[in-house]
């Protein structure tokens, strides 16, 4: 298994980052968290949906987006809200996905990320026609794909392998093994070893990382791209992790898993060991972490107030939302149910 | 001009979309080196390189999943699939993907694809190889759906939805492929989505389909001739935006009608258009509206496909029916 940084926060390795950049990395895990944890609060309130938190796999995202050029395509899935957010999906669109409105599923033009995948394993297959598009198209633009342990045991996992490595694409598959596909164990999902040796049936390098290692899964996915942009082809990194939440708010764990494994992985956080890391380098004091965790609370309220503003949606939004144009049907459909409309 | 079957039709459509936009790409089982099954792109990967004109990995979902990719990417992909009773394995990248993505993302990223399912019996295959299982795909909101009948239509149409901003699942009567030769453009040119065609004029019923049925309904009508029954024929052309209009004209002139459609008869097309025409044009309407389909079988093997396949004369029975009540 791949590691740079201990829990412990002891490098092993040369890091591929600059403390500058660490410590920047850092922040942005803090933030995640902050989000993470604002979104179980507001969903207890009834102000979000469902919502399925990634506290504990913060690093596993953080740190392999951070390694994405700005216009490479990013499909992830609805527990990858920190990579999303990496990589440009505003704070205020999660929030609002997450309240129930489809607004939230546009980011603004510039961001190649797509809307959260709820299906489970159908969206790598996007992934891999995206970067097969910017090859076709000549371009280095590669892809990075999330996905979990259990989401390999689906068909469209094998077939996303099997067409990347046939058409050499530049698609980058992050599998953050957290150890549940709800309440089943990773074991139950394959008997292979690791995740990561899946690779070899489809000609493609597979590598093991520590998921909870910002700079192992940086450095994983750095090479990872630079392997795409080279043409040489895909990746698949599995980045061992643990899903220290629920699957979802709706979701007790107590019923599949004891609490002694969540203490176990708690003392292998991906935030504390980078603390750690920081600390002993001299960049990292409690005022720094109080301030931090003031602005960046500060910006999640922001969006929050931003989600929570926007103008309810009309039916024009409903009905004009299927194609291009909508059908005469659609309109006829909307004006039957106009009179219907609560309130009116 | 040039007089092409409607294989042919498609293959010509196939390589004016090949030729016009550098984004169209083919894609599909065996459409390259082999010009697919039925030989519709023949020679189109030798025109147009392996790259537009992609022979991909036996694996339905991969090939639309990838499509979807891209599509959001820029490109313009026409999938093909080799018989649609294979389209299962791809059917929910198909209705959780490509037809909702648009609303998904609000219209941030969109999937213009063609998705062309050769369908239908009367071909004596092999299991699986002879379904009409396009009530699924009316009943998938966000998809198109056409069936053209004639090569004329077959190129328009194809054209048509290669310029559609959204998917369009595009249904290619198997049976139809060499049965039917006529003139056609050389050069693109397009037939609306959207619109129906009368194929015969008439004042006593009109008869209702679509596909490969419109042979059995043309045939149907001229026997209704020589009994002195006067039968108005339209081919929908278009499931999905139906034409009401088209139809409820039709059918307010002739008070009757019979609608045809292959596949089993719970739940298929003709049910939706019965039940658009007794909305629109109840008391127009002489007598019941009566349903020709296939049943609620299983599509038999070669020896008993004649058992399923609506005839001509189950048709004509069908609307001596109309004009009994």
């Amino acid at each position: 298994m791949e590691q740079i940084l201990t829990p412990e926060g002891t490098l092993i390795a040369d890091s591929p980052l600059g403390v500058d950049d660490v410590r920047r990395l850092y922040r942005s895990m803090v933030a995640a968290r902050l989000f993470d944890r604002k979104s179980v609060a507001l969903q207890m309130q009834g102000r979000l949906a469902t919502y399925a938190p990634f506290e504990g796999q913060e690093a596993a995202q953080v740190g392999s987006a951070a390694a994405m050029r700005s216009d490479d395509w990013m499909v992830a899935t609805y527990r990858d809200a920190a990579a999303m957010w990496m990589q440009g999906y505003p704070w205020e669109s999660l929030f609002l996905w997450r309240s129930g409105d489809e607004r939230g599923g546009r980011p603004p033009d510039d961001v190649p990320v797509l809307p959260p995948s709820i299906t489970v394993g159908a969206h790598m297959l996007h992934a891999v026609g995206l970067s097969w598009a910017a090859k076709l198209q000549g371009r280095d633009t590669a892809s990075v794909t999330y996905f979990g342990d259990g989401a390999t045991s689906e068909g469209d996992f094998h077939e996303a392998m099997n067409f990347a490595s046939v058409y050499s694409t530049g698609t980058v598959f992050v599998c953050q093994n957290n150890g549940y596909a709800i309440s089943m164990p990773t074991d139950r999902q394959t008997s292979s070893d690791t995740i990561a040796q899946k690779a070899d049936a489809y000609g493609m390098p597979g590598v093991l990382v520590d998921g909870n290692d910002l700079l192992a899964m940086y450095d994983a996915t750095s090479v990872a791209l630079a392997r795409a942009r080279a043409g040489d082809g895909p990746t698949l990194i599995e980045a061992l992790t643990y899903r220290i939440g629920p699957h979802t708010t709706n979701d007790d764990p107590g019923r599949y898993r004891q609490r002694r494994e969540e203490d176990e992985w708690r003392l292998k956080d991906p935030i504390e060991r980078v603390r750690r890391y920081l600390e002993a380098m001299g960049v990292w004091d409690p005022a720094w972490q109080a301030e931090i965790e003031n602005v960046e609370s500060e910006v999640i309220e922001s969006a929050v107030g931003q989600a929570e503003a926007v103008e309810s949606q009309d039916l024009e939004m409903m009905f004009g939302g299927m194609f291009e144009t909508p059908t005469q049907n659609l309109i006829a459909q909307r004006e039957l149910m106009r009179p219907h409309l609560e309130g009116e | 001009m040039v007089v092409m079957n409607l294989a042919e039709a498609i293959g010509s459509g196939l390589d004016d979309a090949l030729s016009n936009d550098d984004r169209v790409v083919l894609l599909g089982e065996d459409v390259g080196r082999n010009g697919g099954v039925f030989r519709v792109s023949s020679g189109l990967q030798e025109r147009h390189g392996e790259n537009r004109v992609i022979d991909t990995p036996v694996a339905e979902s991969g090939i639309v999943g990838t499509a979807v990719g891209l599509a959001i990417g820029g490109m313009r992909p026409i999938v093909e699939i080799q018989f649609m009773g294979f389209s299962y394995p791809a059917f929910d990248q198909i209705a959780s993907h490509v037809a909702r993505m648009r609303n998904r993302s609000r219209h941030r990223f969109t999937v213009p694809m063609v998705i062309r399912l050769p369908y239908g019996g009367g071909i004596g295959a092999a299991e699986h190889h002879s379904e009409s299982n396009e009530a699924i795909y009316v009943n998938t909101p966000g998809l198109k759906v056409v069936v053209p009948s004639t090569p004329y239509d077959a190129k328009g149409l194809l054209t048509s939805a290669v310029a559609d901003p959204d998917p369009v699942i595009f249904l290619e009567p198997i049976r139809l492929y060499r049965a039917v030769k006529e003139e056609v453009p050389g050069e693109p040119f397009d037939v609306p989505i959207g619109q129906a065609r009368i194929i015969q004029a008439g004042e006593d019923v009109t008869i209702i389909t679509y596909g490969a049925m419109t042979k059995e309904c043309r045939a149907a009508a001229q026997q209704l001739d020589t009994e002195g029954v006067s039968a108005e024929v339209i081919d929908v052309r278009t499931l999905v935006p139906l034409d009401v209009e088209t139809l409820v004209t039709s059918v307010t002139k002739t008070g009757r009608a019979v609608v045809v459609n292959e596949a089993a008869r719970t739940g298929g097309y003709a049910a939706e258009i019965v039940a658009q025409l007794q909305h629109e044009v109840l008391f127009s309407l002489e007598a019941p509206v009566e349903r020709v389909t296939g049943w609620d079988t299983v599509f038999p093997l070669k020896k008993t496909e004649s058992y399923y396949l609506p005839s001509v004369a189950r048709i004509v029975a069908a609307a001596r029916t109309t004009l009994e009540a």
